[in-house]
């Protein structure tokens, strides 16, 4: 490592990835956590293991179980290839998701950044999309009805819903087709189009002139090679490390064979959805799958669109004042939220007290006026007492969204068992 | 609208012409969608018994071709499909409380199908019967959507 000209050849490729120098700011830990590159990594580890899947996997309903049973039981250290893949999955988006609330967060997705905000929201769906279509592939009981369900949830969507439905399922339940399909999608096209995608989110990172730092007017720069390379190097191997070990520890699920004439009980979404399962339970599904999720995937499109916001660029949270709304956001969603799910469970029966009235305002309308009208309050609340400006109050809507979506999935995957019921 | 004198006529056939090739694109691969999806669908009714068979105000299940088979307390028939009508999980029979209840989200069913508890919003879907001869025949293809549960929907022997 130490002759010369291996160290020219390193700076040299390097060039390909960052620039010469960089910011003193912008390699510390704490500006990053590293989680992009992480992301990267994540992402080219599952590309081996997934290459390497290939060669035991049978996309069909007689082969793909007894093929996952053969990898686990008769291939070399075939259970720890499956389980560093799936562990590399779940980690994947749970590192796009940090990394999209620290770009959030630290106000590093305004001005030249704003395009590559977009690229890294369509990069997040890529990514929840490939953990999706690789769910069902092991053909079990989990895979099974997890996709029925959430297949089922698209036929919710007004007018092209049913179409919609079936056009990915390849007909009205999920069969033979749609494994498939999600195969493809899985194996195929969502791994060609992220690599596209990803080659544009890392150049437009370049374009931006590298990450965002706290202070523009300190300019201290260093040369990347070695000082950042080798912080790259401790995370990367850090990462590896995490990874092997969870994959040692803890296996991959694999539940009985996929039937489709009998869903387990309790029968639930994979967990990043479980948010949005846990939503359906209050609310009318229209409302629950269509309008709440498409209003706020385009308040995250538009954020950095606003006009006439005070951005301190590359400030976590803007300002102390910012610092603390934020916190407040957290802890008020937190209690709404907690509030709100054993109160429309056991108390607030709307569609009981009146069975009579369109089920559109009793399980769709009323539940999402208890909700919005304190949280609406609440913002009101910080802008007049805070003097919060418009920035701030994004911040609060935001964490308050991110919040209540986190509580939901917590309480969906870990608090209901049987029939859904809390604490059964 | 500064947006639309931008738009030269060189650049609107450009873009006419990329509008139209991605379209192209777009259509071919739904249709590619649709067709691998199709299954041959056996045809004819399933054969579920002789009327005689079953009990007034009781429920069968043929859990193999996805539905119960209701009789009312009037003698009526109503195929009921398993299909929850929510988010399609498979809905069971509970004799003991009487009500068709999913697994999946808690929705719950009476034995002519209606909602008796949320999140579910339709009744269940129904499947076409047609009695001759003394017997049911059940058509297991072409379950029928309904909002809710009205006379019109029950078979008579």
């Amino acid at each position: 490592m130490n002759n010369p000209a291996t160290q020219k050849a390193i700076t040299k490729f390097l060039l390909h990835l960052h620039p010469p120098r960089v910011n003193k700011q912008a390699i510390k830990y704490t500006r990053t956590f590293g989680l992009g590159g992480i992301a990267a990594l994540l992402f080219i580890l599952l590309f081996i293991s997934g290459m390497l899947l290939r060669f035991v996997y049978v996309p069909s309903v007689k082969g793909a179980y007894d093929s996952i049973q053969y990898l686990q039981q008769e291939v070399f250290f075939g259970q720890l290839l499956r389980n560093m893949h799936y562990w590399c999955g779940m980690l994947l988006v749970i590192v796009s998701f940090l990394h999209l609330i620290r770009v959030f967060y630290s106000n590093s997705i305004y001005h030249e950044r704003r395009k590559n905000w977009l690229y890294g929201l369509l990069l997040m769906f890529l990514v929840i999309m490939s953990n999706f279509t690789g769910y069902l592939l092991p053909w079990d009981q989990l895979a099974y009805w997890a996709v029925t369900i959430m297949t089922n949830m698209l036929s919710y969507i007004p007018l092209i819903g049913d179409a919609l439905a079936s056009l990915v399922r390849g007909g009205s339940e999920v069969n033979e087709g749609t494994l498939l399909r999600f195969y493809h999608f899985h194996t195929g096209l969502l791994p060609l189009l992220m690599v596209f995608v990803m080659s544009i989110h890392f150049w437009l990172v370049r374009k931006a002139k590298g990450v965002t730092v706290a202070d523009s007017t300190k300019t201290e720069m260093v040369k990347t090679h070695p000082e950042l390379l080798y912080k790259e190097i401790v995370v990367a191997l850090g990462l590896l490390l995490a990874i092997l070990l969870s994959s040692m520890l803890v296996n991959a699920p694999l539940l009985d064979k996929a039937n489709p004439l009998e869903s387990p009980n309790p029968s639930k979404a994979p967990w990043y959805f479980m948010g949005f399962q846990e939503l359906l339970l209050h609310l009318h599904p229209g409302i629950g799958i269509f309008i709440v999720p498409l209003l706020v995937i385009a308040l995250f499109v538009y954020i950095p669109y606003i006009k006439g916001l005070e951005v301190n660029v590359g400030v976590w949270f803007n300002s102390p004042k910012g610092k603390a709304i934020t916190v407040y956001s957290i802890i008020y969603a937190l209690f709404i939220t907690l509030l709100i799910i054993p109160g429309t469970e056991y108390f607030l029966k709307f569609q009981a007290w009146w069975p009579e009235a369109p089920i559109l305002l009793t399980t769709g309308l009323l539940p999402l006026l208890l909700y919005m009208v304190p949280g609406a309050a609440f913002i009101a609340i910080v802008k007049i007492k805070l003097k919060a400006n418009a920035l701030e109050l994004i911040m609060s809507v935001v964490s308050i969204l991110l919040t209540s979506y986190l509580v939901m999935t917590l309480v969906g995957s870990l608090l209901r068992g049987e029939g859904m019921h809390l604490f059964a | 609208m500064s947006f639309i004198e931008k738009i030269t006529r060189r650049r609107f056939i450009k873009r006419a012409i990329l509008t139209i090739v991605s379209l192209e694109l777009v259509y071919v691969f739904v249709k590619l969608l649709k067709k691998g999806g199709e299954q041959p669908q056996p045809t004819g009714l399933f054969d579920a018994g002789e009327v005689a068979l079953f009990d007034k105000g009781k429920v069968y299940p043929f859990s193999s071709e996805r539905f119960y088979l209701s009789r009312l307390k009037d003698g009526g028939f109503l195929a009921l499909s398993t299909k929850c009508t929510h988010l399609g999980c498979a809905v069971q029979y509970k004799q003991k409380d009487d009500k068709f209840l999913c697994p999946c989200h808690a929705s719950a069913f009476n034995r002519r199908g209606e909602v008796l508890a949320p999140p579910a919003t339709r009744a269940l879907d129904v499947l076409p019967i047609t009695i001759a001869n003394g017997r049911v025949w059940v058509n297991t293809n072409k379950p029928i959507k309904r909002s809710k549960h009205n006379r019109s929907q029950i078979s008579y022997a």
